[in-house]
């Protein structure tokens, strides 16, 4: 898909940003970073001072030197705006591409008529939409709005939101209720009950926290800022006070001079990256097809202790399937294959649609039944049991023990044979179900859990992260443990209810743990939001998605470990290119304070490390250089510093290697050569 | 002769971390309120005292509570000695008849002997009288080095991993620091000093004929005791004016050795002393680490550039085999002088045995960044204090690094706690920048004002130096100097309480705030905070805040005056 492009700079958005870079010079914008803030009154001061030595004062230096640095702090200004611009406009791109599914579509809103919601359609647009509305979806109708079917069933693309070709059903009750705006009606009638105000839905608040208009600082981008005022006040109180230094030591020190110092001490890199680092990071997660409620949702995932995964479907291949049938010895395998064939006649889960499909296929020609006078018994949670009344045949199968009490209850004897069977598939991770024929059990039919493959390296590359999985699944605890430990997760919870899985978020947060999960049914909700990030399925109910602050898209349970990926990326961008940016100050110290004195002290000459050529070019040299570092930059504040899984005291090593020293000595090599090119070209 | 120095140098650090660790392991004790063999000596007074003046000793207080009575029993102390010191011509023992000090000395002196920094600007021979010696000064020597080392003891009952705001007893920390730690260790100090010539008497001047057959007067007083407390507690005020290198204050090398182990065992053996109490003894081990490394990398430079000797010397064709000898004591020699000096501005102690002015001028470099860093080993408890807020903003910086929000034994570092680090490393900039340029401004203004001995750079070092060595409430002065005027005495005093009370209010709240927010223990994803590479970090941090804020102070003054030495 087009949004997924991954190239860095598209010439429209270029253009975008250059056009905000420029924009976003007013000062009202400009406050809100106050490092680079300060650099615009420095270029501010220094556009008087320009107009100063225009008009004949001579003690500044001459107007060409004072002209260029004016220049470079304007283009300084412009490059930092230009960084936000371009994460913004990627943002925005990104959105747009989004939101073009919902552009205005036709909605059949039903008119309720005299209260009652008569079956009077009329066509409106979808922004006349009201939260409580109700429209009418057929097949090959743009679903105008967000909302939950009320009524029926539909198979829908949601390619358009998810990428994902393959129709999904849809339908009233349980947790697949919710449909998207933007995606197509397949098949079948819908009624859907609008459950956003328009400019509200989720996609709508997620492009406003990529577009920055309602982008809120995040707690550890607040304290960073204060981190950076502080260090841009350290250098503050180091400029003025050489003022009186210098006079004391005779040293006339020009404005542009101490304009330049400033500029260049104080960390215009991280200043001027801030926020597109921030921007980017939200991003990355909308391009991981991941809508988040807040910026701080992204961080938090990066902190995240505790991943509850459930099994189905994100550490076992979809559902189990029926792998194998032991009749019990004086039972013949055809009747018992029969029996199971029936047994799950009735049983729509893909477990009884697997042993319908295993049956045919080991015991050839096995008859079509007609289903007309045969009673089908449902699955029920008190007799744990499911099957089907032929007149004179009642086939049941069901757990272990609940056949069990069924047959004892009749009379018969469970077979030692069934018992044994029946513990070595749970003992091998399968699931038994034991099958009858009027009480009297016939056999075992195994089912089997396929374990993802890959998933194993993923737990352990979340274990090296320090996040620790826990497998949620209504398995029995023998079954949860065996796939527990072939899968590599941490600890499990076995015959999970919804309340289980709160209980299990509250206990690790009273140990001071933080937990993600993900959920999709309106019984996830309370455990959604309990978490401190919850991630709902988009197909989920709009109680789970309510109560998550993520939504995903693609409804892929293993997009957590995504997620906590770029959460902590964003958190090393920050920190590694803060890092990097005071780190680059030696170097400009080196280049500037030399030339701040050598003209009345000679011997200070011996400070100017890098011979750089003249007081003039060193100080030009370090704004330059302190100028094309951000746009350097660029493509890594949007991509993101690379989260390798080594351990933590592994990953500050090499980070402070790249970033501390990296920033230690580039700005050595890159002032000189600048100052070289000046050399060259005066 | 130069081995033996150098060998020398060596096994005083060595002598001062062996005997620091037992020493740590004995103060976390006390801290801990387990018994020692001291409890049926004081603890009968101790509770006598806690009566009549209706303190609970038991209450439990919190981080605010703390520093409040912390800065009310400070207040307190800083009007005694106000009145005393002014009044001292007619209070008894003044057997010399010393004048009352004037208003404005007697402020810098008594904030200076508060705060634990003991800059001073009068001589102890004629400014001071022997009641004044002891019961304004050395008094406060005792209850300033105490003070830091109870909110030490509160800094390290907050770090524990629970949740709670109660931190202790101000005053039970107060009490037991100084008649648990600082009293027997000066009795030592002061027997040891004893023995070795240093006066201990009520008399007023003798006099002596010298060889030459004039009559000299000659000072002396109850000198052993105060000279054991000045070390001990890190305070640094001499009794005599010229401090240690006078004879009776510091008479031989053997003094001069246990006078350095006496100043540095308090500051290593809180590092050991926290390890101790949190049971983190590796958090310990980094923090020394670091500071040893910060240590080394001051004191490596100054013994070699003062045992090598001055070039404009050497240039004269005069012997310089024993170093650069100008301002040092013959009977303590080049290389222990550099140790020194470079010792009592790491600590904060401020005695010296040696003319700081006179020392070459990389050590003078030394010696500024010793006091601009100002948490490398450290004054008596307020080092651990001020480590501590490097901590706090190399834990920040890390964190993000690794992807995480930065926490520190279990707790959360957010905005709040960065803005009062911050603050706190922001102040220290702030005095010392900001005095030596009001200072410097005033002088271009009015050249003829006498402040400086030595216009041009060495003149900027001076004044630099006196504002570095206040806002480290250091007390060492470079001297040369004309530091007993109004303007210098009133400038500094206020530093003085601002870079004394402001770095303890700082890291007490930080840690009052932390104790109190939620506890995470550690994971695999935690950073540990007791490995080398956390311990470079807050290294790197230490020295870019401090270098890269002082870099062009010290290129006008130290800087300039080593590359116009070195350049002919």
């Amino acid at each position: 898909m087009e949004r997924n492009n991954t190239s860095l700079f598209q010439k429209d958005q270029m253009l975008q940003a250059l056009k905000q870079s420029f924009v976003k010079l007013n000062p009202r914008i400009m406050f809100r970073n106050p490092v680079m803030f300060t650099v615009e009154i420095g270029t501010a001061v220094m556009f008087i001072v320009c107009l100063w030595i225009a008009s004949g004062e001579t003690s500044q230096g001459s107007l060409t030197h004072n002209i260029i640095v004016l220049l470079v702090l304007f283009i300084t200004l412009l490059f930092a705006n230009f960084a936000e611009a371009i994460a913004e406009a990627r943002g925005k791109a990104q959105a747009d591409s989004l939101r073009k599914t919902r552009e205005e579509t036709p909605a059949k809103k039903i008119d309720p008529v005299g209260g009652l919601y008569m079956n009077e359609i009329k066509i409106v647009s979808s922004s006349e939409l009201r939260k409580g509305d109700c429209f009418i979806c057929e097949t090959g109708d743009i679903i105008p709005t967000d909302g939950e079917i009320v009524e029926g069933l539909a198979t829908i693309d949601e390619s358009a939101i998810t990428g994902e070709s393959a129709p999904v059903i849809r339908e009233a009750g349980g947790d697949k209720s919710s449909v998207t705006g933007g995606t197509k009606v397949l098949s079948d009638k819908i009624k859907v009950r609008v459950t956003t105000e328009p400019g509200e839905s989720f996609l709508d608040k997620m492009i406003a926290l990529v577009e920055g208009a309602s982008r809120q600082k995040t707690p550890n981008e607040i304290a960073l800022t204060i981190l950076l005022a502080g260090f841009t006040l350290v250098f503050i109180i180091v400029t003025i006070t050489l003022k009186p230094f210098a006079d004391y030591a005779n040293t006339p020190i020009t404005i542009a001079s101490f304009i330049a110092l400033f500029v260049c001490l104080i960390p215009t890199t991280i200043g001027g990256l801030l926020s597109a680092i921030g921007i980017a990071g939200m991003d990355r997660a909308l391009r991981a097809n991941v809508i988040t409620k807040s910026g701080k949702a992204v961080e938090t995932a990066g902190d995240i202790d505790v991943l509850l995964l459930d099994k189905t479907g994100t550490i076992t291949i979809g559902n189990r399937k029926a792998t194998n049938f032991y009749p019990v010895p004086t039972v013949q395998e055809k009747r018992f294959l029969e029996a199971c064939l029936l047994s799950s006649l009735a049983d729509e889960t893909p477990e009884g649609k697997s042993i319908v499909e295993l049956a045919r296929e080991q015991g050839n020609a096995l008859p079509i039944y007609d289903l007309t006078s045969v009673t089908l018994i449902k699955f029920s949670a008190e007799t744990r049991s499911s099957g089907i009344d032929l007149p004179n045949q009642r086939i049941r199968k069901g757990a272990t023990d609940a056949i069990k009490k069924i047959t004892e209850s009749a009379g018969h004897t469970f077979p030692t044979f069934a018992q044994q069977t029946a513990s070595k598939i749970a003992n091998s991770g399968g699931t038994p179900l034991v099958v009858t024929e009027n009480e009297e059990v016939l056999g075992v039919i195994e089912l089997q859990d396929i374990i993802k493959p890959g998933i194993h390296d993923r737990f352990e590359r979340l274990r090296k992260m320090g996040v620790k999985t826990v497998m949620v699944t209504g398995d029995n605890p023998l079954t949860a443990k065996y796939i527990a430990e072939k899968a590599g997760v941490d600890d499990y919870i076995a015959e999970a209810k919804p309340e289980d899985k709160m209980e299990y978020i509250r206990k690790e947060q009273q140990l001071g743990k933080l937990v993600a999960m993900m959920g999709d049914g309106t019984n996830d909700a309370p455990a959604l939001a309990q978490a401190d990030v919850g991630v709902a399925m988009n197909s989920g109910t709009q109680a789970a998605k309510e109560a998550g602050n993520m939504v995903d898209l693609d409804n892929d349970p293993t997009k957590l470990i995504e997620i906590v990926e770029i959460g902590k990326q964003l958190l090393m961008t920050r920190g590694t290119l803060t890092t990097f940016s005071i780190a680059n100050d030696v170097a400009k110290y080196f280049a500037i304070v030399p030339a701040l004195f050598v003209v009345s002290i000679p011997a200070l000459q011996g400070l100017n490390i890098m011979k750089l050529s003249s007081p003039e070019s060193a100080i030009l040299s370090a704004i330059i250089f302190n100028a094309i570092i951000i746009p350097l930059l660029i493509p890594l504040a949007l991509k993101g510093v690379a989260y390798k899984p080594i351990g933590a005291s592994a990953l500050l090593r090499r980070n402070l290697f790249v970033y501390g020293i990296g920033g230690l000595i580039a700005p050595f090599i890159g002032i000189k050569l600048i100052d070289m090119l000046i050399s060259i070209a005066l | 002769m130069l081995y033996t120095e150098l060998l020398g140098v060596l096994l005083f650090f060595l002598a001062s971390f062996v005997l620091a660790i037992p020493l740590g392991k004995y103060i976390a004790r006390v801290y801990a309120g387990e018994k020692t063999l001291l409890d049926p000596i004081f603890n009968p007074i101790e509770r006598t005292f806690f009566r009549l003046s209706g303190i609970d000793a038991s209450r439990q207080m919190n981080w605010k509570q703390h520093l409040l009575a912390l800065l009310t029993i400070n207040m307190i102390w800083f009007l005694l000695a106000m009145f005393i010191l002014m009044n001292q011509s007619w209070l008894p023992l003044n057997p010399d008849g010393n004048p009352n000090m004037s208003a404005d000395l007697a402020f810098n002196t008594s904030i200076s002997f508060i705060v634990n920094c003991n800059l001073q600007h009068y001589s102890g021979e004629s400014g001071v009288s022997y009641f004044s010696q002891i019961f304004a000064l050395m008094f406060l020597q005792f209850v300033s080095a105490a003070t830091g080392m109870a909110a030490a003891a509160v800094l390290f009952n907050a770090m524990k991993e629970r949740i709670s705001d109660k931190l202790g007893n101000f005053y039970d920390y107060f009490v037991k620091s100084a008649t648990r730690i600082l009293l027997p260790l000066c009795v030592i100090v002061s027997v040891i000093l004893l023995f070795r010539g240093t006066p201990m008497t009520w008399e007023g001047k003798d006099s002596i004929i010298t060889m030459e057959g004039d009559t000299v007067q000659v000072s002396r007083g109850p000198a052993a005791a105060f000279v054991a407390i000045k070390h001990v507690g890190t305070n640094g005020g001499g009794f005599f004016g010229v401090n240690s290198a006078h004879p009776f204050e510091n008479p031989d090398y053997f003094t001069n050795i246990v006078e350095m182990i006496a100043q540095t065992i308090i500051p290593f053996a809180m590092i050991f002393a926290l390890g101790f109490y949190l049971k983190r003894k590796r958090l310990s081990w980094m923090i020394f680490s670091v500071m040893t490394l910060g240590f080394a990398l001051l004191v490596i430079p100054t013994i070699i550039s003062e045992v090598q000797g001055n070039p404009a010397i050497d240039a004269m064709h005069v012997d310089q085999s024993l170093g650069a000898m100008e301002g040092k004591e013959i009977r303590f020699g080049a290389a222990a002088s550099a140790y020194w000096s470079i010792i009592t501005t790491v600590i904060s102690t401020g005695s010296v045995n040696a003319m700081h002015d006179s020392t070459m001028p990389v050590s003078g470099l030394t010696q500024l960044l010793s006091m601009m860093v100002n948490a490398i080993y450290g004054g008596c408890g307020v080092g651990v204090l001020n480590f501590y807020i490097f901590i706090i903003l190399g834990v920040f910086i890390s964190g993000l690094m690794v992807g995480r929000t930065p926490e520190f034994m279990g707790k959360k570092i957010e905005a709040r706690e960065v803005k009062i680090a911050m603050i706190v490393a922001l102040f220290h900039t702030f005095l010392i920048l900001g005095g030596t340029a009001l200072a410097a401004f005033i002088f271009t203004l009015h050249p003829d004002i006498g402040w400086l001995n030595n216009p041009g750079f060495h003149g900027f070092s001076e004044m630099l130096y006196e504002y570095t060595s206040s806002s480290a409430n250091n007390g060492s002065g470079f001297e040369g100097l004309g530091d007993n005027t109004p303007w210098w005495n009133i400038s500094t005093g206020i530093i003085l309480l601002l870079s004394r009370f402001i770095p303890i209010i700082g890291p007490i709240a930080i840690a009052g705030i932390l104790a109190n927010k939620k506890y995470i223990p550690e994971s695999a994803g935690t950073l540990k905070t007791d490995t080398g590479t956390f311990g470079l970090m807050v290294f790197a941090v230490m020295v870019i805040i401090t270098a890269l804020s002082f870099f062009p102070a010290l290129t006008l003054g130290p800087i300039a005056e080593y590359f116009s030495l070195y350049s002919f």
